[in-house]
């Protein structure tokens, strides 16, 4: 028992510390303290990261097989933590000029990310399923932030709603995996499932799967992005776009191959379905934006596709691939968002596009890194983001999936095309009468400036992100 | 020195890392350093490349002054020149200074503009001396983003519309051919282009999707590659990017485009498509020929009636390119060196004529064909220059144009002699369109009012052109200059190219058996 809990101190702490903010919160000063309390948030987010990181070694298992802690879910986690706090820092200045920045949300980010870090280590359908709505729960009330605005607040319920019929789908598939394979247990599935997938537990594992499409928001299930995107506070939207999506993603390679591992020919082929739909919606749908945030959220989907890509694999390589695009994935936007939040015209919030005509004249330099990210976000080599998509390319090619890999390419042509349009007004643009006069922040400049140098010069090596994610996979997949 | 290539790349982008560092301010002051720096840098470039030239031992057809060192992905930094590369090095840093000297007059955005041109001097000469597909690939892709801006932010009236349109033409090709070199890491579990040269490819009949492909793997491989040449090179009916691109550029984007850019295609189709993939390039070659034939011809016709200076040239370059890959599929030694003589040519000679057009742009701003006429009367300097290289682009025998264009003619009538007879007809349609559009334009009497008070060249722009003067006539005069470094290269090249082939039929006849 000890033993078990040594193993989830992390999460452990992490709760500890909601309910002990919580509580101070609301004994003194209320939201006096958010600001604090979200300083302290995310340097306990980046002590935690560096603890897993730093000192986390060989696969532990905790209370029966519930709870795995294996390169793997550290690998995911560290991705988690660190891009949970560098939302967090990216937020305050922006919420605390709008009078939303409330005591809640630092609060809600920890819950959310201590579900989500239940969800990558769950080794057992009922730990999965606690963790995953730990993790929606959260993230539903912080999509409705802006409690006076009508927008945000329909961003709060449709997530809601839309989140709810997708954890039901997940439920539902779970219940039918128990009923045929005779365990929650990964470990117990993937015994049964070697032997012959039976239709019952294709079933469900296919409710499963529509479950966590959702949750990835990956084509069909995508219809929530948008209009969440759009809704949310800029900030939550960032959140959105950064660690829930790398947990879902990690959940979903982690079911599959740990309790699915042996029947990989079974969910290949949604697997690819899902990828090449989301690819290819994203990437026209995004075309008719001119609202970014909405822009980001077809982009995300799109991006989800090539992720999905590599877990179509269905190899090691896959696995380790998907990690990889995650990893820049998420990098990639911290600092476009970091970009979007600098986007205010007289202390308002500008997401037309059409309001950077000629920003490059008057911020030549965040003009540049801007520029730097979006070429990265479109796969245009040298940047980063060109190697996510080799990977990807490479896992799903050498899986027999050729077809896959055309299309993504195919689709990644598309794609360059909106994110070009955005490249078009900032530098090729009419001088606006008024342009944008915001973005003053120290962070969020740092941000901005620092992952575009990450997309440049991380081609050196990757800051050693692939041997990490390498060893992640093998633990995955065996 | 050990990394001689990489200082050479990698100079011009750590000058470009520095003016957008350190330079600030738009003033008359900021805009001067930001020329002299990068002219500084381009010449240093040029001087420190000739290293290169001098060190380079024609008789070894290998790879020389290699460099190696692990990267991510399995993939490896590799770079190194060998006969065919080396003089592609040579004429980018040859060219940039010229170029950059030829953007004297830029008044706006001068910083972002050096900057753009810096890196892509350093994309471009990455292309040639890469020695790892992926190391190529990004090299090779990256290049659209500077030109992108440069289209689109210096362009003329249309640029948006140009710039999109090249953008997206030109990485649609690549992308397919990325494809296929993730395929070729699969196959050959390696991304060394050294290995893979020998590396021998499946080329056993398969079906995909009902369709029979003869050749297998390498035609398909040879596909995909193509589609992403074919589009760089520009070839018919993939070339009209270029003519949009060509006229919208500011004329220094145009000089890069047409005397390098256009190069890549070429330099891919050598490098990869030809010694990777014998028999897939066997099997396309007489399609490859024809489309050759068609582009000399068709695109010679369309020049003949444009009425813009850019265009017409831009209409020229594509059917020159068609020389090119003639002479490239005729896969004998004439043919290959004349390809490579051509590109070379070709570069000084169509930069040559981008900044001809640029001098009288900067004058009247404008490049209807119809707008001048009688220029001789005001500028016989200019008129002589012009003469000069229209002459050379017609293929003037003591030109390097001609060398080109009739090592080419005679590699492909060996192998194919009604190609050699339809293209042969487009010399004759050059002679047309070129002689005709300097007719019009700097022939007759000067009537037209705007022209009266037209000037002749400075000296700095006299000073452009002087070097690529010398080039023309020498390398037309004695292009042994250019062939003693290609030719046992080059003869390796063929060699193989044969001798792959002759193995090829062999197994197939054995497996028939």
């Amino acid at each position: 028992m000890a033993a078990d809990l040594t193993i989830i101190l992390p999460e452990i702490l992490l709760a500890v510390f909601a309910m002990l903010g919580l509580m101070a919160a609301v004994y003194t000063s209320k939201d006096g303290l958010a600001s604090a309390l979200l300083w302290a948030t995310a340097a306990i987010f980046l002590a935690v990261a560096a603890w897993i990181g730093f000192t986390g070694e060989g696969t532990n298992i905790a209370f029966n097989g519930m709870f795995v802690d294996d390169a793997f879910s550290r690998f995911a986690k560290v991705v988690i933590l660190v891009s949970a706090a560098a939302v967090l820092l990216m937020s305050e200045a922006y919420m605390s000029s709008r009078g939303i920045l409330r005591f809640e949300y630092p609060v809600l980010v920890v819950l959310a990310v201590v579900g989500m870090m239940m969800m990558v280590s769950a080794g057992d359908l009922m730990a999965l399923y606690m963790g995953l709505e730990l993790q929606s729960l959260a993230l539903y009330v912080v999509a409705s932030l802006r409690r006076d605005s009508a927008k945000s607040t329909e961003a709060g319920l449709k997530y809601f709603v839309l989140g709810a019929l997708s954890s039901g789908l997940l439920l539902y598939g779970a219940s039918l995996v128990y009923g045929y394979a005779g365990t929650t247990l990964f470990s117990g599935i993937v015994q049964v499932a070697e032997e012959g997938v039976s239709l019952g537990l294709l079933f469900g594992l296919v409710f499963l799967m529509a479950g966590f499409a959702f949750k990835v928001s990956a084509v069909p299930f995508h219809m929530w992005t948008p209009d969440v995107y759009e809704g949310s506070p800029t900030p939550i939207t960032a959140f959105f776009a950064t660690a829930p999506k790398v947990a879902a993603m990690a959940l979903f390679a982690r079911v599959m191959h740990d309790a699915f591992g042996g029947a990989v020919a079974d969910w290949q082929q949604i697997m690819a379905l899902l990828s090449v739909l989301s690819m290819f919606l994203g990437a026209f749908a995004a075309i008719g934006q001119t609202n970014i945030k909405r822009l980001m959220a077809f982009s995300s989907i799109a991006h989800m596709g090539y992720a999905l890509m590599g877990l179509a694999a269905g190899t090691v390589l896959g696995v380790q691939a998907m990690l990889v695009y995650m990893a820049i994935y998420v990098t990639m936007n911290v600092g476009t968002f970091a970009f979007i939040l600098m986007m205010e015209k007289d202390g308002q919030p500008v997401t037309d596009i059409g309001a950077l005509n000629m920003y490059a004249k008057r911020e030549p330099g965040k003009a540049l890194a801007m520029l730097i990210l979006l070429f990265s976000l479109a796969g245009v080599p040298p940047m980063l983001g060109f190697f996510g998509k080799l990977y990807v390319l490479r896992a799903a090619y050498e899986a027999g999936l050729i077809w896959l890999a055309v299309a993504g390419v195919i689709a990644s042509v598309i794609g360059a095309y909106y994110y070009l349009r955005i490249v078009f007004f900032m530098y090729f643009g009419e001088e606006p009468e008024k342009g944008l006069n915001g973005g003053k922040s120290v962070i969020l400049g740092v941000m901005l400036m620092g992952s575009a140098a990450v997309m440049v010069f991380g081609i050196v090596n990757m800051f050693g992100v692939e041997g990490a994610a390498a060893m992640a996979a093998q633990t995955l997949v065996n | 020195m050990d990394n001689l290539l990489s200082i050479v790349t990698f100079m011009p982008a750590v000058a470009a890392l520095i003016l957008a560092v350190f330079l600030r301010g738009e003033d008359e002051a900021a805009n001067r350093n930001a020329k002299w720096v990068a002219m500084a840098t381009t010449s240093i470039t040029f001087v420190v490349s000739l290293f290169i030239l001098f060190g380079f031992d024609a008789g070894d057809t290998g790879f020389q002054f290699v460099e190696e060192g692990a990267w991510i992905m399995g993939l490896s930094y590799k770079m190194g020149v060998d006969g065919i590369s080396v003089l592609f090095v040579m004429l980018t840093t040859f060219m940039m200074p010229l170029v950059i000297a030829a953007s004297w007059n830029v008044e706006t955005r001068v910083k972002e503009y050096m900057i753009a041109f810096l890196m892509l001097e350093t994309l471009m000469l990455g292309v040639f001396m890469a020695l790892d597909l992926v190391l190529f690939y990004l090299f090779f892709e990256a290049g659209l983003i500077p030109m992108f801006l440069i289209i689109g932010i210096w362009g003329g009236a249309n640029r948006i519309y140009a710039s999109f349109k090249f953008f997206l033409y030109t990485f649609l090709g690549s992308v397919l051919m990325l494809v296929a070199m993730v395929g070729m890491y699969a196959n050959a579990g390696t991304t060394d282009i050294e290995q893979l040269l020998v590396h021998n490819f499946s080329f056993e009949t398969f079906e995909v999707l009902g369709v029979q492909v003869i050749g297998g793997l390498q035609t398909l491989l040879f596909l995909a590659f193509f589609a992403s040449f074919a589009v760089k090179m520009p070839m018919w009916p993939v070339h009209t990017w270029l003519p949009d691109a060509h006229v919208q550029a500011p004329t220094a984007g145009s000089v890069v485009l047409a005397a390098i850019l256009l190069k890549l295609g070429g330099y891919g189709f050598i490098r990869f498509s030809l010694p990777m993939f014998p028999v897939g390039a066997e099997v396309l070659t007489p399609l490859v020929l024809w489309m050759s034939a068609i582009a000399i011809v068709y695109t010679s016709l369309v020049a003949l009636v444009q009425e813009d200076m850019k265009k017409l040239i831009a209409y020229s370059s594509v059917a020159h390119m068609g020389f090119v890959t003639m002479g490239i599929f005729a896969a004998n030694q004439q043919g290959v060196d004349g390809a490579i003589f051509q590109m070379l040519s070709h570069g000084f000679i169509s930069g040559a004529l981008f900044l001809c057009v640029g001098v009288i742009y900067d004058r009247m701003h404008t490049r209807e064909i119809d707008a001048y006429g009688g220029l001789v009367n005001r500028m016989p300097a200019y008129a002589l220059i012009f003469m000069l290289f229209t002459m050379a682009n017609v293929g003037l025998p003591g030109t390097s144009g001609f060398v080109g264009e009739f090592l080419t003619l005679m590699a492909v009538f060996q192998v194919n002699t009604w190609v050699a007879l339809v293209a042969t007809s487009g010399v004759i349609f050059s002679a047309a369109y070129a002689l005709w559009l300097y007719r019009r334009v700097v022939m007759g009497d000067l009537i037209k009012e705007s022209l009266k008070s037209i000037t002749d060249m400075t000296r700095r722009e006299k000073a452009i052109f002087a070097p690529l003067v010398v080039m023309t006539i020498l390398l037309g005069v004695y292009p042994a200059l250019i062939l003693d470094i290609t030719g046992p290269s080059v003869a390796a090249l063929v060699s193989n190219y044969d001798t792959a082939l002759a193995a090829a039929e062999a197994a197939t006849q054995l497996a028939a058996n």
